[in-house]
Order: structure tokens, then sequence, then C-alpha cells
């Protein structure tokens, strides 16, 4: 049995993204437990490989179909890597591809699949992953049983510094064109970049939120800036939007929208019933709020009664670095 | 009576046809025979109209008014009125004083003169036709004694009418109440046009007006070309107007040219009205005493069910409408007092109720070849009440949803309707169909959504209804396991609201301190439904109510009391329909028990303070002396604000209003009533509603008034007269820990 | 077009969740269940394209899910014009799609929509694993479905808004991520017509046929926090603590 771990690469343009590099981290750490080697699947074009020096083996698959990701080339692509190079685990992001892929590769390649997993670690033998159930509400340990096994990682499980170091003597090996991948049925007909203008608060998966605490319109923008600089949109309290000066679709609560982002920050929020009916499923919760028994720190996991003037502009700071 | 036999020319008496001629009769007699024909025709396409609706079971309602109450509400708003209320146009007079009194000045003088013309008709085409025919002489009763008492009557009565009428239209011309001017709450996107409506109004007012004058003239006149009998100045408005007429060198031949024609112009007059009575606003003058006596107020309380043979849910055709109903729609006078007092309308939301009916009037009149010859809207794009499109809904087209989602069912409407209309069962039976649609606000689909799967409106668990008397230092006592004296419906706010748990712990505590053997349901409660109804979703408020009632079932008490006023609604009067009647208590009333009682020792707090009426309790429930005496019982002094007790405005959550986005208001309706009370100078609005703490803890953020007024439960009150009693040892304190 | 839409009944994430006693499992027994929320939205998602084609719609759950008539009845009160019970399948995904998969060979689907994922779908998400059987090609994290000349068009999302359009020919199945509208309320009184109807059919498939190859070694509740943890120091410290936390789930670079 190999004892190598697999990671699929997932890019946007050429550019390979955040999630990979956590999992690559991870991957090696999981291949030195097994005594086997970090493989990265990259599809698409070979300059790929250079942004992977992190793994072992790039296994290289360039064809136009791949240029962009597209379920049933990535599948037929990834399938034929993995009987062929047969690695004992296949490391996915739980996102969109991952949510496509390693479900139906979980049949076709014969593996067991643990899907929202948040933690991996080898023991003995065994691989086992901790993966979110019930929404998060609890957690289970489980063991994929088997020779091959693949796990859909959630966002920000594992560190992605890990990931970027790169390896000793990274090896690129360039695959045969797979069978079936010029005769790929899906097609892409557009691809829609999000819109700064009306974003959508529910799908946002940090929003920074502000509440009657900033006072008044102008100081709205000193929080905007923020909220671009860390490429999130904006949502508030219930006033603000009363007040006019952001939109109704920006507005969190019972008469609102109900959002579950995985970090909520929320700046001079009190906290009403009604407001917390709308974030209180956020996964990470931080709030800033002068007045240490404000009820929002009765849901919030982390809290600071920080002047939300100060420390707006001390994040601003340090993201613009 | 004078009943004298033969007519005696030198007699007290008039003329009937005095120079008209026997051709000017027959013309006469030909066009008033036409013109009751009109009238008739008129009158049974109404008739005809309302017949298709569904039955109402009125009937017993007519009969009380009628005959076993029949003074019923003459002073006090009741649930219905009487032919005395009727009579003395008490409706009328209930919210608007001057204009009840210049009413009646009209109703009476108008119901006079028509009984005068009858009487004349009588003595002229009956007694004295007939008499003609049997005995061979023309007998007549209109002379002498009778003919004094008649004049004088008819005169007067006469008079007081046009009094009343130039102070009506005074008022419509000159002060110009903003509530007649008929300006749409919902604007059309086409545009519209109501003039044809304030014309209908000016030629009523008018017809009405010359009628009036004309017979004075023509009375006048008369008295001028007869030279001023003596007997004469027993019509003294036109005795007094012929003297006038001669001081100006009137002569006696020109008097009677001169009153032929004003006898015919009267005529005209006089037959023209007729005849527009059943297409015109005068048709109120006969069916709004038919709709008074026929209203039953407590139809709001109670909702009405779903129509029962139905095929489909919601009023979509006439069919659907009950008679009353559609009586309802003809009998709106458009005075606007509705329209004034809906906190929708004042909010700024596009409903307001007397555009409901108008339109709904306007819709069905369009739909069944009902003829108005003026009292109509106008459209461009003949959208609204002017669709004649079958196919076109009601709910959702005509009244578009959004007007019909703005109601907070407060009923205000038809408390203080001066003809018996009784919108709110029209809007929720409209709402059915919505809800049938699925044409809601999101936010609402996910209350309602929570309230089928959970029976809590928060989506949280029902397992966690009872979770805040873990706050307490006691158990309370599971009803459905031991026997209570009383039963404590909670209801969701003041069980699921973090903010609220306080007031629900507060009662604890007080009603333990002071022995009260009471016990709750724990997860066996649910929403009671009340809301859930008015929304319209009747077969989740059946579900809930179900599940409820068997809960209340399986438990052993002998009355409930509840904190929150629209449970307090639906289990005291729609309950029992479905087979469960209790007593039902509002917490403030055992409270005031209490400490009325001496049950609970108080002292004085001396706080000066306002006192906010809930739509469920006051108006719905009468429910406003009880928290008044508590109030005064605990020392405080009560500064009322305007509106208070049944007149009281509404907060803006009910009816399923608190689901429902409320961002677009230009003012909510409790900030409207914040402002209202700071009006009055008190810092302190005392509330007996749950949800009304949070709305109007809210409204005294949002209006930018933290500090100024602080919104408080009632409960905290009398917490507060107990906790600064001083403690005695082994007393009521220690014992509550409070 | 036939459009089945897969339904899973889940327990309710509002309700406390207790674990068996074995600690290797939830325990169903006194837990409230109602139907997977992405699977309403796959419904929702399902009667639109009706909506705009005709197409038909039928529901189809199994039989073993705690209350899934209530599910399936729902469905029928909101506009679908069917629904099937199937008796057999199993608890996880795979003998689930299993199960799905005999039932499509039986009565084929131009189009299956099923919820993007399931709260305690620990092994996998539907969609793909049934496709991966009925060896059809498939979308998930689908935000809009529209069928086009017998094709169907679907916008795919990824984090961070970007979407792809793709357009791919039938039979397929999507697994949804969002409807184009909130899914619609069903009111009590059409469910209840429903039930008087009695429109669910059943059909009996095979049982635990597929398995999951994962071991359930232990469940537990990660930590709760009833009170936010205060952060101590400086403005700076607060800070960087929160840019840490942050970049720690990926969300700002660098
Ligand atoms: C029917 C109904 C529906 C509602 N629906 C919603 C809804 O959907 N969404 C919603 O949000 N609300 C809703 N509300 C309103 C809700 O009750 C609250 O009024 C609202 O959420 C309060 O907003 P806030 O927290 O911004 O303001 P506040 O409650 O005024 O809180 C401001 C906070 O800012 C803090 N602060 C002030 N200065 C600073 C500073 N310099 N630095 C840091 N902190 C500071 C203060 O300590 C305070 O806690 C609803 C209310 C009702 C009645
Ligand atoms: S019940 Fe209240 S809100 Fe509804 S129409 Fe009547 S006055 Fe307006
Ligand atoms: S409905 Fe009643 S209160 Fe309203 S305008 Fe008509 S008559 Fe007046």
């Amino acid at each position: 049995m190999s004892g190598n771990v697999l990671v699929l690469a997932e890019h946007i343009g050429g550019e390979v993204q955040e999630a990979t590099y956590e999992l690559l981290g991870k991957a090696k750490e999981l291949a030195v437990a097994l005594g086997g080697e970090v493989e990265v699947a990259a599809f698409g074009p070979a300059s790929l490989a250079d942004q992977l020096g992190g793994a072992d083996v790039v296994v290289s698959v360039d064809h136009p179909a791949l240029a962009e990701y597209n379920p049933e080339a990535y599948e037929v692509a990834l399938l034929s890597v993995l009987r062929e190079r047969g690695p004992r685990l296949l490391l996915l992001s739980n996102a969109t591809i991952g949510l496509d892929l390693g479900a139906s590769l979980s049949v076709h390649w014969d593996a067991s699949l643990a899907a929202y997993v948040g933690a991996l670690q080898v023991d003995g033998d065994a691989v086992l992953a901790t993966a979110q159930v019930m929404g998060g509400k609890l957690h289970a340990e489980v063991e994929l049983t088997g020779e091959r096994g693949i796990c859909t990682v959630l966002a920000g499980a594992f560190p992605a510094s890990a990931g970027t170091a790169p390896a000793a003597g990274s090896e690129v090996v360039a695959f045969a064109t797979p069978e079936g991948l010029d005769n790929v049925q899906t097609k892409l007909r557009s691809v829609i970049e999000p819109e700064a203008g009306d974003v959508n608060i529910t799908e946002a998966d940090l929003l920074v939120s502000v509440g009657r605490g900033i006072e008044s319109q102008e100081n709205l923008e000193m929080v905007q800036e923020l909220a671009d600089l860390l490429g999130a949109p904006l949502s508030a309290s219930r006033p603000i939007i009363d007040s006019g000066w952001l939109p109704k679709t920006r507005q969190v609560g019972k008469s609102g929208l109900k959002v579950k982002p995985k970090a909520y920050l929320a700046f001079g929020i009190s906290g009403a019933p009604e407001h917390l009916e709308g974030m209180r499923d956020a996964e990470l919760i931080i709030a800033c709020n002068t007045d240490e028994s404000a009820p929002i720190f009765d849901v919030a996991h982390l809290g600071t009664t920080e002047d939300l003037f100060e420390l707006i502009p001390a994040l601003a700071d340090k993201v613009k670095g | 009576m004078a009943f004298t036999g033969v007519l005696a020319v030198e007699e007290e008496t008039r003329e009937v046809f005095m120079n008209v001629g026997t051709a000017g009769e027959i013309i006469f007699y030909v066009v008033s025979t036409l013109t009751i024909g009109v009238f008739f025709w008129g009158s049974y396409r109404r008739v005809k109209k309302y017949r298709r609706g569904r039955a109402a079971f009125r009937m017993a309602n007519l009969k009380k008014a009628l005959f076993a109450n029949p003074f019923q509400g003459v002073r006090r708003r009741e649930d219905t009125w009487s032919v005395g209320a009727v009579a003395a146009n008490s409706s009328v007079a209930r919210r608007d004083r001057a204009a009840g009194i210049a009413h009646f000045f009209v109703f009476w003088g108008f119901i006079t003169l028509f009984i005068g013309t009858v009487i004349l008709t009588i003595d002229y085409d009956i007694v004295r036709k007939a008499s003609k025919l049997i005995v061979g002489e023309e007998m007549s009763f209109f002379q002498g004694t009778f003919y004094i008492v008649y004049s004088v009557i008819l005169d007067t009565m006469g008079f007081t009418a046009v009094l009343g009428l130039a102070y009506l239209a005074f008022r419509r011309g000159a002060i110009r109440p903003k509530k007649l001017d008929y300006e749409r709450a919902e604007k059309p996107e086409g545009g519209y046009s109501r003039s044809k409506i304030v014309l209908g109004d000016w030629v009523f007012i008018g017809l009405f007006a010359a009628i009036l004058a004309t017979g004075y003239f023509l009375e006048a006149f008369r008295i001028v070309a007869t030279g001023f009998p003596s007997f004469e100045v027993w019509s003294p408005v036109g005795w007094v107007l012929g003297r006038g007429f001669e001081a100006v060198g009137l002569s006696t031949a020109a008097a009677g040219t001169a009153q032929i024609i004003t006898w015919w112009t009267h005529a005209a007059l006089a037959l023209t009205f007729v005849g527009m009575i059943p297409f015109s606003k005068a048709m109120h003058m006969l069916l709004d005493g038919v709709n008074l006596l026929v209203h039953d107020r407590s139809s709001v309380r109670h909702l009405p069910a779903p129509p029962p043979e139905a095929e489909h849910v919601g009023y979509q055709e006439l069919s659907d409408f009950t008679w009353k109903e559609l009586l309802d729609l003809d009998a709106c006078t458009k005075c606007g007092r509705c329209h004034e007092v809906c906190p929708a309308r004042t909010a700024g939301a596009p409903l307001s109720p007397r555009d409901l009916i108008l339109d709904l009037r306007q819709w069905a009149d369009a739909n069944t070849g009902g003829i108005t010859l003026l009292d109509h809207e106008t459209r461009p794009d003949r959208t609204g009440p002017l669709t004649v499109d079958h196919e076109a809904p009601i709910a959702g087209g005509v009244i578009s949803s959004r007007t019909l989602w703005s109601c907070t069912t407060c009923m205000h409407c038809v408390e203080v309707c001066p003809v018996g209309i009784e919108h709110v069962p029209t809007i929720v039976q409209l709402r059915r169909g919505l809800v049938d649609q699925g044409d809601m606000d999101p936010t609402l689909q996910t209350a309602l959504k929570n309230l089928s799967t959970q029976g809590n409106s928060f989506g949280k668990s029902a397992r966690m209804r009872a979770r805040w008397t873990k706050g307490l230092d006691f158990k309370i006592k599971d009803a459905r396991k031991e026997p209570v004296k009383y039963l404590w419906f909670v209801g969701d706010f003041a069980s699921f609201d973090d903010r609220l748990q306080a007031n629900s712990i507060a009662l604890a505590r007080i009603l333990n301190a002071a022995g009260v053997d009471f016990g709750i349901l724990y997860e066996g409660e649910r929403n009671a439904g009340n809301d859930v109804r008015r929304v319209g979703e009747e077969g989740l408020f059946e579900m809930l109510a179900d599940h409820n009632i068997a809960a209340l079932e399986s438990a052993q008490f002998e009355e409930i009391f509840t904190t929150d006023p629209h449970s307090l609604n639906t289990l005291r009067n729609e309950y029992p329909e479905r087979g469960a009647s209790y007593k039902v208590w509002h917490y403030t009333e055992l409270l005031l028990d209490l400490v009325e009682s001496g049950t609970i020792p108080v002292r004085s707090l001396g706080q000066k303070v306002t006192y906010h009426d809930p739509c469920y309790l006051g108006r719905y429930n009468g429910v406003t002396e009880a928290p008044r005496k508590l109030l005064k019982a605990l020392g405080c002094e009560l500064v009322e604000m305007p509106r208070n007790g049944a007149n009281s405005f509404c907060c803006g959550a009910g009816g399923g209003r608190i689901w429902m986005d409320d961002s677009f208001l230009e003012e909510r309706p409790s900030e409207n009533r914040i402002r209202e009370a700071l009006g009055v100078g008190v810092d302190k609005f005392i509330v007996s509603c749950p949800k009304d703490v949070t709305m109007y803890s809210d409204a005294v953020k949002t209006t930018g008034n933290e500090g100024q007024m602080e919104v408080r439960d009632i409960v905290f009150l009398v917490q507060e007269a107990l906790t600064n009693k001083p403690a005695e040892p082994g007393d009521l304190l220690e014992r509550t820990g409070v | 077009m036939r459009i089945v839409v897969a339904m899973k009944a889940v327990p309710d994430l509002v309700e406390e969740i207790e674990l068996t006693p074995d600690e290797t499992d939830i325990d169903r027994e006194y837990l409230k269940f109602v139907l997977n929320e992405w699977d309403d939205q796959a419904l929702e998602e399902a009667l639109l394209v009706k909506d705009a084609t005709g197409a038909e719609v039928v529901a189809v759950g199994l039989a073993d899910d705690p209350d899934i008539d209530q599910a399936l009845y729902t469905a029928i009160a909101k506009g679908a014009d069917g629904a099937v019970m199937l008796e057999g399948g199993g608890a996880d995904t795979h003998s689930r799609a299993a199960a799905f998969a005999e039932y499509l060979a039986k009565e084929p689907a131009d189009l299956v929509i099923t919820g993007v994922q399931a709260p305690d779908d620990l092994d996998g998400q539907l969609a793909p694993m049934l496709a991966a059987r009925l060896g059809q090609r498939h979308v998930s994290v689908v935000v809009g479905v529209e069928a086009k000349d017998g094709n169907v068009v679907v916008r795919q999302e990824f984090s961070g808004g970007r979407a792809h359009v793709l357009e791919l020919p039938l039979p397929a199945v999507i697994g949804l991520q969002a409807s184009r509208e909130t899914p619609r309320y069903a009111p009590i009184t059409r469910i209840r017509q429903a039930m008087q109807a009695g429109g669910v059919r059943g059909e009996s498939v095979s049982t635990d046929v597929a398995s999951s190859g994962l071991s359930v070694r232990r469940m537990f509740r990660p930590e709760q926090t009833s009170h936010a943890e205060m952060l101590e120091g400086d403005v700076d410290d607060i800070a960087d603590k929160i840019l840490e936390l942050l970049r720690e789930r990926g969300m700002v670079k660098g």
C-alpha cells in the first residue's frame, strides 16, 4: 500500500489558491507519518508547477478543457491521475471543487470519504479525520478504512505557511492526456466576477458589521475602508439602515437577513435579540463594544472593549502592512 | 286631528298643486312615477348584488337591535348598535361632536320632510280621491289645526336641516379637514383622480340644499301670492322670507309666477334627488341604518372562518363575500375617520381602510354592472378598483398585497366607523388568499415556518420554552402534572425574548410571594395563534390552537391568565368555537385584584407616568380600567395621552406585522406614539404587553429620545412598590428574593 | 422533462442534540427531524424550472427518514406533481445514493436536483455520489438552474462571489446551494389536503448495498463559549490578534 498523499491544486487564472497551500502543508505531515510522498495534481498551464514547490511530485496535466475549473473535465483528469498514481489519500478543499469531486470519486475510485474535515492525523496505519457535523454543533472522529481515502478539508483548518515551503528536489511529471478529456460535454459559458455593487451579505465568508456606535455617516467611510481592505462586504444593524446610511440589503437580523459567515466582526453593535437572531450562527464572532456588559459579548467568541474609533484604523493600517 | 269633512277653501290649508294646472299635474305624476321606478330599479339592483353574497348570520343582531335592546350603544360604544342609537346618530357624534350634531339635524330634518311629503301624498292622493269615490265628496285632513302643527314642524325641522347642512358644507368647503381630501394612501403608478367623488359629494349637498331652499322660496312666494293669510304665520320661515320679498317690492302677481316656476324647480330637484339615490352617495341614507343595525364589532375579536364551501382559499370572487361585507362596501360615506386613525396610513404605508372599502366597492360595481353616477375614482390605466378582468385576483390585484400586508389589525377603523363597517375580517379573508399564493414577506414566511415546526416564531426549540424559569429560585408548578388555580399562558415573547424574560421572572416572583396558586404548561404551550390567524394562515392557527387545547385539557386549573393581550384575545374569544371555553384574565387584572385585596402590600410610588393601552387589551377586549386602577393603587399619577383607552394608538406590531419589514415606513407607529407621550410631559411610558416593551424601547431609540423616556412594563412598578417597602424579618421580600 | 428532487430528513439543528451512550452517533430517538434546508432550496429551484417549462417534478425520499412523509406532502402542497417514498436504502450517503440510483434506474429522470449538502452527510454529498452511480454528469454548489433545449444551464458558485455559468446535456444531477427565490411557503391547509389526497407512492429498493468506508471512533461537542473571551493588551495587540485569527482562517492574505 502506498503512503503517498495527493492534493488537487486549485487555481484561478493560473494563480494557486490559499486553500491548496493549507492542504499541502498538512499533506507533508501525513506523508511523513505514512511513509510516502506528497503529490500535487496541477491541471492547467505547466507554469503552475512553479508555484507548487511544496510538493515532492507535481503531476501536471495541461489541456484546454482544464484551463478553468470544469467539473466534468476535472473529474476525468483526476480519476486518471488517481488510478495511475495510486495514492493512499486524496485531499480536496471542502469548497466548490471538493464538493463536486470528493463524493463522485469516492464511488469511481472506490475510496472511503470524510467530508467537512477540520483535523487530520495518522494513528498507526489508520488515517483519522475529525469532521464537523450538524452545522458544527458536533465533531466526529472517524477512521478512513480501506486502501484509499479522500478527505475534503474545511478552509482555514491548517496553516498555509507549511505548504509554501519548498520540498527538496521537487519533481514535475507531465501526465499523458487522459482519455475522454477531448470529449467533455460540460461547457463553460461565462465567468461571473463578484460585483462590487450590490453584494449579497449572506454569501460572504467575512462580514464587517457596524452599529450605532459608529455615530455618523461620515464615520462609515472608515469602516468601509477596512472592509475593502479585507475584501469583505459591510453589513449593519437596523439603525444604520433606518438612517439610510446603508441599503436594506445590508441589514442583519430579524427583519433583515440571516447570515452565517465564517467570521463576523461587529463594531459598535449592542447585540439586541433581533440582531443576534440574524448572526449568532457565524463560525467566529469578534465584537468590539466599549460597554463590557453589552449582550453581543454573550454570543461573540472574542471580544474587546476597545474604542472602535481606535481599533478600526489600527486594523486598517496593519492590513495595509 | 282636523279631519273635518268637506274641504273649505277658507280653512287653514294650502293648495297642493297651486297654479300647476291639470296638464302640469299629469306631467308631474308621470315623471314622479318614472322617477320612483328608477329608484326602485336601482335599489333592486343593489339588493340583488347583496344577495349574491354568502349568509352572514346577522339576523339575530337585527332583531336585538330592533326589539330586544333598542337603546344599545346610545351612550356607550358597544359591540352592536340599535335602532335607538341610529335615531340618536350616536355613532356619528361619537368621535366628532360638531359633525354629529349637524348630521343629526340634517338626518331628522330630512326624515321629517320626507314624512311630511308622505302625509301630504296620503291626504291628496288617497284620502281625497277615495272619499270622492266613496262618499262623492273630497275629504281632507290637511287643514285646520293639523295643517298648522304640520307647518310648524316641517318649517322648523327643515330649518335645522339647513343649519346642519350649512355647517357640513362649511366644514367641507372652508375648514377642509385633511381626511376629506380623499388622497389615496397607495398612489397607483399610472395616476388616479378622485375629483368625481368630490364632485359627487358637492352634488349631494348641493341638491339637498337646493331642495330645502326652493321649498322655502316656494312657501314664501305662495304666502305672498295668497296675501299673507294669518295662519301662515305658522310657517315661520316662509312667512319671514315672504315679508322680505314683500319689502323688496314683490307684487302678488309676480309672486304667483315665481311660485309656479319655483314649484317646478323644487319638484324637478326633488325627483332628481330621489332618482339618484341608488346611484350616489345619497344611498347611504338607506343603507347605513341597516348596516348599523346588523353591525357586530365582535366579528373582529373572533374572526369568521374561511367560506366553508369555497373551492379556493381566500376571497376571489364576489360570491365569497357575505352580504354584510358587500353591504359594508356600499355603506361607506368616505367620512375618513378610519383613514385618520389608521396606524398604517399614518405611518405612510399604502393602506387606508377607506381606500380599501372604496376600491372593493368600485371593483364590485365594475364587475356587476353597478351604476354610480359620480361616486368613483378614475384612472387612466384602469388598474386597481377599475379592474374588470375576471381572472385578476382581488387580493394582490385589485387590492395590492402590500396594502393588505400593511394592516396591523388594530381594529381602530372598525372602532371609529360611524356606519358599522367591519374592515378587519375582510382584510383577513383577503390575506388568506395571499398566504395561499405565497405572496408574502420572506421574514413572515420564516416566522410561519418556525411556528409550524416549533410552535414559536423565534425558531427556537419548543423544548426551550420554559427555560426562562431557570432564573427563578423556586419551581413553577407544571399544570399538566398538578392542579393549580390559575394557569399562566405565558406567550412567545415573554418566554423566548431574552429581554422580556425579566418581565416574566418578575411576575412569577410577585405571584409566588403573594401565595397565588399558579402553574404553566411548560413545553406544552405553543403560540396561541392570534396573529397567525390574522396573518391569514388559518390552517396553522387551527394546528396551534388544537395543540394548545389538547395541552389545556390535559392540565388541571380553574382559570387562565395571560401576559400577552394577543393570546388573551384568541384564548378568550376564539378558542371557545373550537370547544375550549375558559375564563381568561390579563395579568393586570390579576395584579389589581391582589393589590386591592391587600394580598400584595404596596407603598405609594408617587411617579408621574403615562399608560399605553394595547389594542388587543383595550379596544378588543375592553380591559382599560384594571391597569389604570392598578397604577392608581401604586400611587402613580397617570397623565393620559390624547389617544387612550379604546381610542389608543397601535404600536404597529399586531396582525403579524412584527414579522414583516417596516423599514419603508416614513414614521413607525411606535415612534409616533412615543412622540405623543413626550408631548404630555412624562418620562415614564408604562405598558402591559411584552411586545410593547420591545416596540417602544426601540422607538425611544430610533426617535433619539434615549434618556428622555423610560419604557416599563407595569409589572416592574408593582415590583418596585414591593421592593422599596422596608424589609422586615421574614417578610415577603426575603421569601421572593427580589 | 421529468425532474426528481431527492430529499432527506435531518435532525432539527435548533434542538439540543444528544449522543448515543457509546458516543459514536447521535441519539435519534427523541430528535425532531425536519427537511434538509438545502433540499428545500432544491425543491424550490425545481418548482421554478417547472413554472418556466412545465416540467414534471417528483419529490423522492427514503421511508426510513423520520417524518419524511411530512416533507413529501409539503412538496406536493407546494406544487410537486407527485412524491415517492423508497423502502430500503440506509443511513449514510453511500447507501442512500445506491437506493436513489436503483429507483432512478427504474423510473429515470432527466434532471435530479438535490441539496448540495446535509448537516449529517459525514461521508459525502448525495448529488455527486448519485451521479457517479448513474454515470451522469453533475454540478454542485449551484445557485440557479435553467432548462434550455435539452440542456441545462447552471450557475456554479465559488467562494468570494465568483461564479461559472455552465451548460451541460441532460440527464444530469445538480447539488443545489441556493434557489433563485426563497423557498415558497406551504400553507398548512394545502399540506392537509395533500395528505388527504394521499399522493405519496411507495417503491422498494435494496438495503445497505454500499458502504461508506468510515468507522466513527467517537463524537463530541466542541467547546462552547457562553461569553466572549476578552482580548488583552493595547489597540495594537488586539488588532494583531484579530488579524491573526482571520489569517488562520484564510480570510486575509499575507
Ligand atoms: C420588530 C423589530 C425588528 C427589529 N429587527 C432588527 C434587525 O433585523 N436587525 C437589527 O440589527 N435590529 C433590529 N431591531 C432593532 C433592535 O432592537 C436594536 O434596536 C438594534 O439592533 C440596535 O442596534 P445597535 O446595536 O446598532 O445600536 P445600540 O443598541 O444603540 O448599540 C450601540 C452600541 O455601540 C456601543 N458603542 C458606542 N460607542 C462605541 C465606540 N466608540 N466603540 C465601540 N462601541 C461603541 C455601545 O456601547 C452600544 O452597545 C428590531 C427591532 C424591532 C422592534
Ligand atoms: S385594523 Fe388598524 S391598521 Fe388595519 S386598516 Fe384598520 S386601522 Fe388600519
Ligand atoms: S369606512 Fe367608515 S370610517 Fe371609514 S370612511 Fe367609510 S364610513 Fe368613514
